[in-house]
């Protein structure tokens, strides 16, 4: 299945990149053309960077579930449970700090605690006893979920003041800032959860690219096969991979839990649906070996800045947003399929139309 | 050892459940020299590969290695390659998806990090040395096979491996690939690597080759020198006939006789997606005949494009005198043409389901999706053809991956006899069965065609072809090359045509 | 009614029956009533009682899970086909059926959300409705047959979008569909004592039964699911094969959807046959059907889903919350899957095998 009957080097910019590098810079095209079109048509909020931090700290949760995914992706897996994970760690975070008047820091342990444990139970079910990764995580959201309203039922506000401070620090970004109806300048900021995020993307991005192990995520998603023949230790590989994303959603999990401030049952709903997008939208093949964590960042920009522009031009109804996320899934997904089976194609052509040249030459030739 | 050998295996013997894949074969690689393995289907080359290879542990024998003092153990691919054996095998077992660099260094060296400057450096390096032209830095899908299986080659040079195993490198490669990737093998055959051949291309081993092993049910028929050994000769030796003694067993099959009914099935430049040269076949109402050739030589695929199994790309085809268009394997089936594949597990049963239901699948695909045979009546189809064919099974509701080989393969037969087909093509419907069954099927084929069935019969035992066909039609490298019938039949001449190249005769 | 689809399914000796595939939830089924029995006998009770129609209806929690699994049950048929021809599963019906919820209230409620009598005959609705789920079957049928994404992944666009696009077909309001015979189908007809679900299902059960006997779609999905090229071969269209599969299950769910509808008369577009997805996927899986696709057995699936309804209603009688459920049939989920899993079954019997090995042993010695 993975042998490519290919002949000869591709010609052309694009024809020379790989297949990741050509769909991440697919992506970051798409947000810089959108995000003009954006500023274009829209013109009130979008040319205030404060917008742009707007929309990174409404989202830093969700471009590190994004990474997480894109991750278990690479190696060919996937993981629903990311959504639920986060509903669980808010609500834990939230119970174990209001009832139980607990410390900010041990909450934040307790958030990567249990996204660990979700990954490492996940991990061990997927890589060692080679059950479907989709049935795995889906039990895993369904567990997640129940067990946040096992947790406490209903939502509430979070009080404790250490926590409430470190949700209000933002960090001032010089430079930036704007001047408000009223004429003052205001400073432009992020959250600390953005921070986060970008510490997280640059993180894994070193991973991928600079390490071993990074590198063996992607070998164990082109071909399983031949990854083992080439002496990578799969099972370990594959774990690794689920052991992350679990991590990476008990951190996305806490930073949501700071953006929002709150815990309850209905956090983070479709969570996981759109880090999946994120992913695909990014550049990530479903399939396995093609990903990267670049454009996965530019990919949940993408999607939020859609989602931004979808409720600027009034159609602000919840149900937009499913709508336009599925809707952009699917695109980027039929896209994806018609890039590579044509990219494929050509190889093939290329391949078929050597040995016919060859042989009209020496016939000629005789 | 001897002196200037590089491996030494002595007395391998090698069992499977109810199979001897291996008796007492002794194999000798001298250091620096291109040796071929031949043998057909059975004959225990693969089995032999793997056990060098780490794949199977043998039941017995020794291996030696040069460098190694006493015989080394090889339990696994890891502990193969330790001792300096790498294997490049037919489907690249390289990820697609990262560089050539990368395939050429991942999964080896100690440090977690990765310099890509260096191993892109390294990697030019190596590629350069070995006259690859492909840079480091492209992506392993945009390259070609030959390319591909070239790198995989440099990865295992670069591994310092003293003994290297190409099982099969060319069988998807175009000549011009060939000839580079054999001049990648007479470098590495200069600098002392002692190299392993596996192929089904003639051609290729007497371009290449220093020597030759032969294998045959497991046993070895012996050693050779490749000027010592002509095509024919090495042909019979890996069939099993004696060139003098043949015996022709011929032949109480009727001659065929042209009459002015028009062909059953004729097809005139025939061609599909899989690498064949156009051919033109036609057969007669309640002939027999058979494409012949070595493994790999495209005999199946050109039933294949009969059967429209594959794409077909160009050629007009006509039944009983009429034009018929058969593209998809429902059309042939309308048109009376069954077809029992070659590989039983892959292309013909569905395992899981029952005789039963494997035996009724095609007839009740062409009767029709809203006409559903009834529970009994599928029973009696079962079983009349259960007992007609003599298939032991437990009932008709055991599932079909339960039984043996042979009676899996005669639940295949009965498929496609019960939807009583005008045209009947076979494709080694005997492999890895046993004897009785052969004979079985042998005699049955006989039967049918006298009952006015059209059956095309491929085999790799000729003289199991040469009881049943009253025309053979040889294939080489993918071409149609001859065309035998009469006289013509005999295990000499088929051998010949097979071997062609007539300057080795 | 299982019976009735499966011939020889109690008939047989009680060693044919221990190895028939419906043993297992059957299995489930009588432990599950055992544990019931010993916790609280009075669970099992039954009374004729006058309901506010003021005729005679039957009560009782035995009642209430013929009722309420009947839904699971009708999904479970389609979701079994979906399986075995696919090797993957829907995971967007709950979101299916709010979509088909929703044109059913659209069709018999007009552009009033409050009408005083229905606008179409309640057949004509139906009909409407099954059209759009069959369509939006078709829809994932498509994205798994001719553009080879993994079933689970592709219905995961509907899982998303599904509930906003049956908000968006009533423009987000809530309509009241007017009179009793609404009601019917999602409760008591007058003068029949049983729940009509119940009715529809069993009807549904006919429907299939004769589905599996007069048509090959048993056949054919079961020869695609184990062995796709032999399939092709032998003259089948694997792709359309399963198609045809979603475009059942697209039929299933709109019967599945009147009855949801029916017993509120109206809908909520996000609660509405919420998480059913996991419980019809756990139907087919407690049924003994392979998740993996291939051979498949209908009773045993809808003999599963009111196992599931057992097990749903006997957690509510332990004050678990709605809410909660899932994290319990996560748990029995993985359960399933690890107990089923090749390597799992493997080790097991090498384990059995060391075990009678060293019996022997001990015996021979002594």
């Amino acid at each position: 299945m993975t042998q490519l009957k290919t002949t000869g080097s591709r010609k052309g910019l694009l024809g020379g990149m790989t297949d990741t590098n050509l769909l991440t810079t697919i992506t970051v095209c798409v947000f810089v053309v959108m995000y003009i079109c954006a500023i274009v048509f829209l013109q009130e909020g979008f040319l205030k960077p404060q917008t742009l931090f707007n929309l990174m700290n409404a989202n830093a949760a969700l471009i590190i579930l994004s990474c997480g995914m894109t991750l278990v992706m690479i190696t060919g897996g996937i993981d629903i449970s990311v959504g639920g994970v986060t509903a669980l760690v808010c609500m834990s975070c939230a119970v174990y700090l209001d009832e139980a008047g607990g410390n900010v820091f041990v909450a934040i342990l307790l958030a990567l605690g249990i996204g660990l444990a979700f990954g490492l139970v996940q991990g061990f079910l997927i890589a060692y006893l080679d059950i479907q990764p989709f049935i795995v995580t889906l039990a895993g959201m369904f567990f997640a979920r129940g067990m946040t309203t096992i947790v406490h039922t209903n939502p509430f506000n979070v009080v404790n003041e250490g926590f409430v401070a470190l949700k209000e620090t933002r960090l001032i970004i010089p430079l930036l800032g704007s001047v408000n109806k009223k004429g003052n300048y205001v400073d432009a900021y992020v959250e600390i959860g953005v921070v986060v995020a970008l510490l997280v993307v640059a993180a894994l991005f070193v991973i991928l690219k600079w390490t071993k192990t990074g590198r063996n995520f992607y070998a164990v998603g082109g071909n399983k096969q031949s990854a083992l023949m080439l002496g990578i230790n799969v099972k370990k590989t594959t774990f690794l991979s689920y052991v992350i994303c679990g991590l990476l959603a008990g951190v996305g999990g806490f930073v949501y839990f700071l953006h929002v401030g709150s815990g309850a049952p209905s956090h983070a709903m479709g969570a996981e649906m759109n880090a999946i997008a994120s992913s695909i939208i990014g550049g990530t093949m479903l399939t396995g070996g093609v990903g990267n964590i670049i454009g996965t960042l530019f990919g949940a920009m993408s999607l939020a800045t859609i989602q931004n522009i979808v409720s600027s031009v009034g159609l602000d109804q919840a149900w937009w947003t499913g709508i336009t996320i599925a809707a952009m899934l699917c695109i980027f997904l039929v896209v994806q399929s018609v890039i590579i089976s044509s990219r494929k194609k050509k190889n093939n052509a290329s391949a078929q139309a050597v040995p016919e040249q060859e042989t009209k030459k020496k016939e000629g030739s005789e | 050892m001897q002196q200037g050998s590089l491996l030494e295996m002595r007395g391998i013997y090698k069992s499977f459940p109810g199979v001897k894949a291996l008796q007492n074969v002794d194999f000798t690689l001298r250091e620096g020299e291109i040796h071929a393995l031949m043998g057909e289907n059975g004959a225990g080359k693969s089995t032999l590969i793997k056990v060098l290879t780490g794949v199977h542990v043998k039941d017995e024998g020794e291996i030696f290695i040069k460098g190694h003092d006493g015989a080394v153990q090889i339990r696994s691919p890891q502990e193969a390659q330790r001792v300096g054996i790498s294997t490049v095998y037919q489907e690249i077992t390289l990820c697609p998806n990262l560089s050539v660099a990368e395939n050429i260094f991942i999964g080896r060296g100690s440090g977690a990090g990765v310099n890509w400057r260096e191993m892109n450096k390294k990697a030019g390096q190596l590629l350069d040395s070995l006259g690859i032209a492909v840079k480091p830095t492209q992506q392993l899908a945009s390259c070609s096979i030959a390319v591909q299986q070239m790198i995989a080659i440099a990865r295992a040079v670069d591994m310092e491996c003293s003994v290297l195993i190409l099982d099969e490198p060319t069988s998807s490669l175009d000549e011009s690939e060939v000839a580079k990737l054999f001049g990648l093998m007479r470098q590495l055959k200069g600098r002392g690597v002692g190299i392993i051949f596996v192929t089904h291309f003639l051609d290729q081993v007497y371009e290449v080759c220093d020597r030759i092993t032969v294998l045959r049910d497991g046993q070895l028929v012996g050693e050779y020198e490749i000027e010592n050994l002509p095509r024919v000769q090495l042909v019979s030796k890996m069939l099993g006939k004696e060139l003098d003694d043949m015996a022709d067993i011929k032949n109480d099959i009727p001659v065929f006789k042209e009459d002015g009914e028009a062909p059953v099935y004729e097809a005139e430049q025939l061609c599909s997606t899989e690498g064949i040269k156009p051919f033109n076949f036609n057969i007669r109402r309640g002939e027999v005949n058979g494409f012949t050739g070595l493994l790999g030589s495209g005999r199946s695929e050109c039933v294949r494009a009969i059967y429209g199994a594959d794409t077909v790309t160009s050629g007009t085809v006509k039944m009983e005198g009429k034009p018929v268009k058969i593209t998809k394997p429902k059309n042939a089936m309308k048109n009376g043409i069954a077809y029992l594949p070659e590989d039983r597990k892959r292309d013909g049963i569905v395992g899981d389901l029952s005789v039963r239901e494997n035996i009724i699948l095609a007839l009740q695909v062409k009767t029709g999706f809203f006409r559903p045979f009834s529970k009994a009546k599928a029973t009696e189809f079962a079983e009349e053809y259960i007992k007609l064919l003599d298939i032991k099974t437990a009932s008709v509701n055991t599932p079909i991956k339960s039984l043996s080989g042979g009676n899996q393969q005669k639940v295949i037969l009965a498929r496609w006899l019960l939807t009583h087909p005008k045209y009947l093509i076979l494709d080694e419907p005997t492999r890895g069965i046993d004897v009785g069954t052969k004979v079985d099927i042998q005699k049955l084929v006989l039967k049918l065609a006298s009952e006015g069935m059209s059956i095309t019969f491929i085999s790799s035992e000729t003289d199991e072809m040469l009881r049943t066909c009253s025309r053979l039609l040889v294939m080489r490298d993918r071409k149609l090359v001859g065309e035998l019938t009469g006289d013509q039949l005999t295990q000499n001449t088929i051998m010949a045509t097979i071997a062609g190249g007539e300057k080795n005769v | 009614m299982s019976e009735k689809l499966d011939p020889k399914g109690k008939g047989s000796v009680l060693s044919g029956l221990l190895r028939n595939q419906i043993f297992i939830p059957f299995a489930a089924l009588i432990l599950l009533a055992l544990f019931n029995l010993i916790a609280d006998p009075t669970f099992f009770a039954l009374a004729l009682k006058q309901n506010s129609a003021g005729s005679y209806i039957l009560s009782g929690n035995l009642i209430s899970i013929i009722d309420n699994g009947s839904e699971l049950a009708i999904l479970a048929i389609g979701m079994t086909l979906v399986t075995a021809s696919s090797k993957g599963q829907d995971i967007s019906v709950g979101a299916a059926i709010a979509i088909s919820g929703s044109v059913l209230l659209r069709v018999l409620c007009g552009d009033n959300t409050r009408p005083e009598t229905i606008q179409a005959p309640i057949f004509v609705g139906f009909l409407a409705a099954a059209v759009v789920s069959m369509l939006f079957g078709a829809f994932n049928g498509v994205l798994v047959a001719y553009f080879r994404i993994q079933p689970m992944v592709a219905t995961l666009i509907l899982f998303t979008a599904g509930r906003s696009i049956a908000a968006w077909i009533n423009n987000n309001e809530l309509p009241i569909v007017p009179g009793e015979e609404f009601t019917y189908f999602g409760g008591y007809i007058p003068g029949i004592p049983l729940p009509t679900p119940f009715l529809i299902a069993i009807l549904c059960f006919i429907l299939t039964w004769l589905m599996l006997k007069f048509t090959n779609i048993g056949l054919y999905s079961q020869s695609v699911g184990i062995n796709e090229k032999t399939s092709r071969l032998n003259g089948l269209n694997p792709e359309l094969i399963k198609l045809t599969t979603y475009i059942i299950l697209g039929l299933c769910i709109a019967v599945t959807g009147l009855i949801k509808v029916s017993r509120l008369s109206t809908i909520n577009y996000s609660v509405i046959a919420k998480d059913i997805e996991m419980d019809a996927i756990l139907a087919v899986a407690l049924g003994g059907n392979s998740l993996s696709g291939g051979k498949f057995n209908m009773a045993a699936s809808i003999v599963g889903a009111y196992v599931i309804q057992f097990l749903t209603t006997t957690l509510y009688k332990f004050d678990v919350q709605a809410t909660a459920l899932p994290a319990y049939k996560a748990v029995v989920v993985i359960a399933l899957v690890v107990l089923s899993a090749p390597v799992v079954r493997e080790k097991f019997s090498r384990l059995m095998k060391k075990l009678r090995s060293s019996n022997h042993a001990a015996a021979e010695s002594a």
